[in-house]
């Protein structure tokens, strides 16, 4: 695809023995909210985290931008635009709130040089923030953690956001909170590949989709078709959206 | 009160409780003090590791060298100024250990770069390895020492306006001591000043947490932990002078024989802690001179005893890192 901002070619990953990834292709065009969906241990968050380099790809190319940053570690990936929030948030909870937003705004050397039309934004998003900006962040809520997670990773303009399962563990309240924001960022434009368990927040939020099994790539196309098809859906992950309703 | 801030009751308790028991409050203020002193050197010595641990998770057994050779740099430099530190007043002999301390620090610090690219950095997550390698160093140092200096104890005379006491009361309290403490606040103050207000603190303090994240954030985490390593070193460099000067010589071994309470130390304080360290640090020093006081054939081991009662309270000591 022409427009990719990031396409992987082929990737395989081993942990250990175990081999994970068996030549993963898919592409996450500029622009779009791309959505990787499949069953439990079908391979998704292996796929973030070899992106990302936290596990590295024995074969194949993750090419970003057109470069090949398979072979690069993590600090430089990120560098290039990335930003990532893990399935386990990645939360410093003895850090307060703003020291957190502190870290990942890697331009600023302190709170005050983080771009302050920029943080007012992400408390348009994300309110509790504001609220919550000098505690600690281990006295979060888990919908407050996840917000903070989703928060530190936009604290600056990057190119692509990674985020893994942002609704696990929420209730549906806060998952129509989080809904909002997500529009949000993809009315402003920003590139996503977000994985996701929550079917309903996948149909609501996704340009694209990938779908994956036993770490394969099993279907790609469109999020709109996919959610139409219920024959596919029950196919490729085991259930229909209907059922999810 | 915050179940954050019960450990630090735990130092004045440990004190009060002494009072009664040691019977004479001269002589209490004199144990306190000396336990202090005592604690805060400890303190300077085991922050460093603390963080090596609880940035990479690292077990460096062979902290206790760059005491040594801490103490024995200061040493070579302090011959020549002998005549000069005997007589000088308390502002000049301050400004003859300046230079002192920072010869060994940048001594000690130099060898930890060299220590971290060389020893530690082969057996990044193999702890096994880690204690094998670490305390092989430490021999080797130790060795190396002996065939620069000599194999015997020297003598660290404090210099003359140092030596003595001030009487407070009828409490009799060493001038050194005094000045340990000053230095090992000074030396914590600075401490928490770097970790809670500049960004590289703040990079230390989430590396303790989850270093994954922080390299996903865009951060080289194996960079800073070289440069803590350094200062971690260079601070063990610095707790070796003071070390020595408490206890007015010094010999090859004297790391090694350190090693085990500043284990003790992080071990109570919990991994990873630099709160829990300082308090862990004068919990031990405390106990060290009041045991030594009033039960001499428990001295040896009531600090083994009460990281067996810290740890019986809070299995992952005063101040758990949490993420680990």
């Amino acid at each position: 695809m022409s427009d990719a901002l990031l396409s992987l070619e082929g990737v395989e990953t081993h942990i250990g023995r175990y081999h994970i990834l068996h030549g993963v292709d898919f592409a996450v065009p500029k622009g779009e909210l791309t959505m990787l969906l499949g069953r439990n241990g079908a391979g998704k968050t292996t796929t973030l985290r070899t992106i990302m380099g936290l596990w590295r790809a024995s074969a194949g190319r993750v090419r970003f931008e057109g470069a090949d940053i398979a072979a690069l570690p993590t600090p430089a990936i990120a560098a290039s635009g990335i930003a990532y929030v893990p399935e386990n948030m990645g939360i410093f909870t003895d850090l307060t709130v703003a020291e957190n937003m502190t870290l990942a705004a890697r331009g600023a050397k302190r709170l005050a040089d983080i771009d302050t039309a920029r943080l007012e934004w992400i408390f348009g998003l994300f309110p509790a923030l504001r609220k919550f900006w000098g505690s600690r962040a281990g006295v979060l809520s888990g919908g407050q953690k996840q917000m903070l997670a989703v928060a530190r990773a936009i604290v600056e303009p990057r190119k692509l956001l990674l985020i893994d399962e942002p609704t696990k563990g929420l209730a549906p309240a806060i998952i129509g909170h989080m809904m909002d924001a997500f529009r949000e960022l993809k009315r402003s434009g920003a590139t996503i590949l977000l994985v996701e368990q929550n079917f309903n927040f996948a149909r609501a939020l996704g340009d694209g989709v990938a779908v994956m099994d036993d770490g394969r790539i099993v279907h790609r196309g469109r999020m709109r078709e996919l959610a139409e098809d219920e024959a596919l859906q029950t196919r490729l992950l085991g259930l229909s959206l209907a059922a999810h309703q | 009160m915050n179940r954050a801030h019960l450990p630090l009751i735990l130092v004045p308790a440990l004190a009060l409780l002494a009072l009664p028991l040691v019977g004479s409050l001269p002589s209490w203020a004199t144990l306190t003090i000396a336990g202090l002193a005592m604690g805060m050197i400890i303190f300077v010595i085991a922050s460093g590791l603390t963080l090596i641990f609880g940035l990479m998770d690292v077990l460096n057994f062979g902290h206790g060298a760059f005491i040594s050779l801490g103490a024995y740099v200061a040493m070579a430099v302090m011959l020549p100024m002998a005549g000069s530190l005997e007589t000088a007043s308390f502002a000049a002999t301050l400004a003859m250990l300046v230079p002192v301390t920072l010869a060994a620090m940048a001594v000690t610090g130099a060898i930890g770069l060299a220590f971290e690219r060389v020893i530690i950095r082969p057996v990044y997550g193999q702890h096994l390895k880690q204690i094998l390698i670490t305390m092989g160093g430490m021999i080797v140092a130790e060795e190396l020492i002996k065939a620069i200096w000599g194999p015997q104890q020297i003598p660290l005379n404090l210099p003359g306006s140092l030596k003595g006491s001030l009487l407070v009361g009828e409490a009799a309290i060493e001038k050194y001591r005094l000045l340990a403490v000053g230095i090992g606040l000074a030396v914590f103050l600075a401490m928490l000043w770097t970790l809670n207000r500049t960004k590289i603190g703040l990079l230390i303090r989430a590396g303790v947490q989850d270093r994954e994240m922080v390299e996903s954030l865009g951060y080289r985490i194996r960079t800073l932990f070289v440069g803590v390593f350094v200062a971690g070193s260079a601070l063990a460099g610095l707790g070796g002078v003071l070390w020595g000067l408490y206890q007015q010589n010094i010999t090859a071994a004297m790391g090694a024989q350190v090693n085990v309470l500043i284990f003790i130390v992080i071990i109570i304080g919990g991994l990873g802690s630099t709160a829990g360290c300082f308090v862990g640090a004068l919990l031990v020093g405390l106990m060290a001179n009041y045991t030594g006081f009033l039960a001499p054939k428990v001295a040896l081991f009531s600090n083994i005893l009460l990281m067996t009662a810290i740890l019986l309270w809070r299995p992952q000591g005063l101040y758990p890192v949490a993420n680990r």
